[in-house]
């Protein structure tokens, strides 16, 4: 089965006021497909860069990195651009939804810059609200959302574009613990049921518990990779 | 992405700042206002100062007699007594002249049955009413055979017309008196209103110059020719000719000087066009300042605008925008920015513009290709302005514009 992330000696050097910072050192990890990767470790770790780099929002110093089978690590700001719009969906910590502006059209955008057909937008967007079970808010703006319905909508972005991987950034860090839980149990039934690949970067071991495998950071390598059962649904 | 979603994603963009939005385009509302009112003022000035250089007539050219020496004094032009019938009749026959009208003027107390009017009395050929571009309002004009004979006729401008006959009969065939003289009213002219320098071209009686000659001032001269050149292109070659006409009639010689003068009138029309076109110039400069001010707060806000947005603008990298997505979005908020903002101020323009025509009563003409220009100039403003913070904001890394706080 060809893996959806397989990342080869992947290093990210930063250059600090005239100091060189090694955030990763050379990591080797393959995600197939269907996974439920928890990336965790101490901030500091490495693993904000590393999904960074899976995100194709920052490239790597050295090493290669292939998503779904392509070797995209030399690619051109348009080209990344082009594969974080149909093949990339992110959730981030702090939802990240454009203000002022309605749950669907936010949900919408990124099909504006996959150039899907307007009629086709609006009745994609509505389909993927209703299977993350917030079709009624279409018309709320963020503010008149809770933390839970706002990451709800932001999850809804994520699946328009039919990835192939779902990069999440402490998707829970913002939430009350009864919430997060709800989340959770969200991305656990789109990777159960519908098989989407997720992979997120969590401290809390109370979120890793629901993924299938857990990747621990530190210091810029790998310090355990295992699989794990999952916490009871 | 098309245009279509680029442009609905920038509208979205505007709308959700509608004030700041607003306050933006108010720069560049009141500079398009601006030029559009400066211009319509000017090129109304123009206008009206053409119009009434043209309504003295077509290719008009005047000749006037020149100054006289008495005993040392000289009396300025038009003293002299020195332009006679013979010489209108000699400059008829050159080539490019299309009619030559001499005029004999008088000034006379006029009556008629029992109203009275003083006004001016101008001794004239049948060719005036083509020269001076002036239609008759009523009756028919003198002949030729009258002007042979010294015919008692006379034609009436307006004012006198309404002085004399104020119940508003017809005066055409009653008989009015002129310095005692019976002349009989054979037609009027049609109202022209005031001449360039405020005179009432109305206030006028014109009869056959021999007439005026003959039983009005007694004189054989003649205190101008009024000459048509055929076409305006030939009214400076007349002018020469003229000139060369005359001093040989008149058998004035090189060191000489001329004992006459020759208009032309267009000199005067280009003279005060370039006034006109100047004080343009300099409205419409002003007015582009102001525009360009208004674009530099494009600017401005556009430039706080991309260091607001700046997670945004990460956020829509993310998503899948492109650099070139980035900078046309931020760009096309820009030129809609200066655009709509350039369209309001023509409307505001406009309203001013009518208002100023309203409230001083100054003859205004809004050029379409001044509306066209100023809403161009307005989105060129809005590229110009708008490109440096949209680059800026295509530039960003995606994942330091996420991280930004």
């Amino acid at each position: 089965m060809r893996p959806v992330v397989d990342v080869r000696g992947v290093t990210k050097i930063y250059d600090l006021d005239g100091q060189s910072i090694r955030a990763l050192d050379g990591i080797d990890l393959t995600i197939d497909p269907g996974e439920f990767v928890a990336v965790m470790g101490p901030s500091g770790s490495g693993k904000s860069t590393f999904m960074h780099i899976v995100g194709m929002l920052d490239r790597p110093t050295a090493g290669t990195y292939s998503l779904e089978g392509t070797d995209v690590s030399q690619l051109d700001g348009d080209a990344r651009a082009d594969i974080r719009s149909r093949r990339l969906g992110f959730v981030f910590q702090a939802y990240n939804l454009l203000a002022r502006t309605s749950a669907i059209e936010n949900v919408e955008l990124p099909m504006v810059y996959a150039g899907v057909p307007a009629a086709d937008r609006r009745r994609i967007a509505l389909e993927k609200l209703e299977e993350v079970g917030v079709a009624q808010l279409k018309d709320h703006l963020p503010n008149q959302m809770s933390g839970g319905q706002q990451q709800r909508v932001a999850i809804a972005r994520s699946l328009v574009n039919d990835p192939g991987l779902i990069l999440a950034d402490e998707p829970t860090g913002a939430l009350d613990s009864k919430a997060a839980e709800s989340v959770m149990r969200l991305f656990r039934d789109l990777n159960e049921q519908r098989g989407i690949t997720i992979m997120l970067v969590t401290h809390e071991p109370d979120v890793a518990a629901h993924a299938k495998r857990v990747v621990t950071f530190r210091d810029g390598h790998i310090l355990s990779d295992a699989t794990q059962d999952r916490k009871a649904a | 992405m098309n245009t279509r979603a680029t442009l609905s994603l920038a509208m979205r963009a505007l709308l959700r700042n509608r004030s700041r939005s607003l306050l933006t385009m108010l720069g560049v509302i009141i500079g398009v206002a601006a030029v559009i009112v400066t211009v319509a003022i000017g090129v109304g000035a123009r206008t009206s100062v053409q119009q009434q250089i043209a309504s003295l007539g077509s290719n008009l050219l005047i000749v006037q007699p020149g100054s006289v020496t008495t005993s040392g004094a000289r009396t300025g032009y038009g003293g002299a007594s020195t332009l006679t019938p013979a010489d209108g009749l000699a400059v008829a026959t050159l080539p490019g002249v299309a009619a030559v009208s001499p005029t004999v003027t008088a000034r006379e107390q006029i009556v008629a049955g029992t109203q009275n009017w003083q006004t001016t009395i101008d001794g004239v050929a049948p060719t005036y009413t083509f020269v001076r571009s002036w239609p008759l309002a009523s009756g028919t004009f003198f002949s030729e055979q009258d002007v042979a004979s010294a015919a008692k006729v006379a034609v009436l401008g307006q004012t006198v017309v309404q002085n004399l006959y104020p119940d508003g009969s017809s005066p055409i065939g009653s008989s009015i008196l002129i310095d005692g003289v019976p002349f009989t009213v054979v037609g009027t002219l049609a109202p022209l209103g005031q001449s360039g320098m405020g005179q009432d071209q109305d206030d006028t009686v014109l009869v056959p110059y021999t007439s005026a000659m003959e039983r009005l001032t007694g004189q054989t001269t003649v205190s101008a020719l009024d000459v048509s050149a055929s076409s305006a292109a030939s009214v400076d070659t007349v002018q020469t000719e003229i000139t060369s006409l005359l001093e040989q009639r008149h058998r004035i010689v090189a060191p000489q000087p001329d004992d006459f003068q020759v208009r032309n009138l267009q000199d005067v029309a280009a003279a005060a066009s370039s006034t006109g076109a100047i004080m343009e110039f300099l409205l419409a400069g002003v007015a582009a300042v102001s525009l360009i001010v208004g674009g530099i707060g494009i600017m401005n806000i556009m430039l706080v605008s991309v260091t607001e947005r700046t997670r945004e603008i990460g956020l829509r990298m993310a998503l899948g925008a492109r650099a070139k997505t980035i900078l046309r979005q931020f760009l096309t908020e820009a030129v809609m920015l200066s655009t709509v903002g350039g369209t309001i101020g023509v409307c505001v323009g406009i309203v001013g513009t009518l208002l100023v025509s309203l409230l001083a009563k100054w003859s205004t003409v809004i050029p379409i290709s001044g509306v066209i220009a100023a809403v161009l100039f307005s989105a060129l403003v809005g590229i110009f302005f708008g490109y440096y913070p949209a680059r800026k904001a295509s530039l960003l890394s995606p994942i330091e514009a996420l991280r930004f706080e």
